[in-house]
């Protein structure tokens, strides 16, 4: 008789403790299906050279970022700081993936807040975007020496990110190789 | 008299003629034009089918993102080149995850989405049956036949002109 009233409480502690953890959770991130996986091919011109062509093969042996931006996002230049930070570190290059904008207005984007990236590619279409699964601006691809993309930061990066999850990534993925 | 009747209908025709072009339905933001019907279907089955991921409660007809448009183009450049349904779908998912399409595939990891609600019913249907069974039962646990009568005394003392 008595056991039979912690049933309810039990199944409150179970639901709290499922919608507790449903809290922390984001339903509009779409966790990316290249995880593990080697990054998609692609090969685009240089922003600052377009008679010069970039492809993921160029990075093979180093850990990089990819990290897609664009002039007219505005998030972007919230997280500029951070990456300009990861940049600064020395720790890793980062590609920066122009995404559907205009050169120019790009260029013009660099000059004006500082350019973070070993180089930035045009995507002026989005293809190699919609090939890396990207659906919003900004997003950050982190890509190790064989070429499996290990991590995708989904939104802006915090200083918070940078610190407690790439930056660590980074440093162990270079461990490993050496 | 006849002048202002003149003016009131050139104003009514006029505002007709303004009227015209808004009252045409934007069906469409691009023009997607097929020579296959069977290619149309097809394309117009998929964009009704795939999500978009930016406004993810829309499948790709419906929303006006960005990456809708893209991938709509894409989704049409595929279909008039030839491809199946099946290769756009795994084109998508390839890139985007199960997310992207609106019927999530049947797979281990979709088990409980797919039966979850139906197991749930079940288990509150038989619980619903045991619990009226259990109310039934209790209702016939007897009073002695003493009791009985003491009950029936009680009542007709507060209902002098009843008969026990």
């Amino acid at each position: 008789m008595k056991a039979r009233f912690l049933i309810p409480v039990g199944i409150f502690i179970a639901l709290a403790i499922l919608l507790g953890v449903g809290l922390t959770l984001d339903p509009r991130e779409i966790p990316s299906p290249f995880i593990e996986k080697s990054a998609p091919a692609f090969e685009l011109p240089r922003l600052h050279d377009s008679s010069v062509n970039l492809t993921p093969e160029d990075m093979k042996g180093q850990v990089w970022l990819l990290n897609v931006w664009a002039s007219w996002c505005a998030a972007c230049r919230a997280e500029h700081p951070v990456i300009t930070a990861l940049a600064d570190t020395g720790e890793v290059n980062i590609v920066g993936l122009n995404y559907k904008d205009e050169p120019p207005d790009a260029i013009r984007w660099l000059q004006q807040f500082g350019d973070p990236y070993l180089a930035s590619i045009s995507d002026l279409e989005g293809k190699v975007g919609i090939d890396y699964g990207v659906y919003g601006v900004p997003e950050t691809f982190l890509i190790d020496q064989q070429g499996v993309i290990r991590y995708k930061h989904i939104g802006p990066i915090s200083y918070e990110a940078m610190n407690d999850k790439i930056l660590p990534m980074i440093r162990e993925l270079k461990a490993r190789s050496s | 008299m006849n002048l202002l009747r003149k003016l009131v209908r050139q104003c009514s025709l006029l505002t007709l003629l303004w009227l015209m072009p808004v009252s045409a339905v934007n069906a469409a933001i691009e023009v997607h034009g097929f020579d296959d019907s069977r290619k149309e279907a097809i394309y117009k089955e998929l964009i009704a089918e795939l999500r978009c991921l930016v406004c993810q409660n829309q499948n790709l007809a419906d929303s006006n993102a960005a990456l809708a448009l893209d991938l709509r183009q894409q989704t049409y450049d595929m279909i008039k080149a030839g491809a199946a349904k099946d290769d756009v779908i795994e084109y998508m998912v390839n890139r985007y995850g199960d997310f992207v399409l609106y019927r999530p595939p049947l797979r281990i990891a979709t088990l409980v989405l797919w039966f979850g609600p139906f197991v749930f019913l079940a288990i509150s249907l038989i619980g619903l049956r045991r619990h009226i069974h259990s109310r039934s039962q209790a209702k016939d646990a007897g009073f002695s036949s003493k009791d009985l009568e003491r009950a029936e005394r009680l009542l007709s003392q507060n209902r002098p002109d009843k008969a026990p």
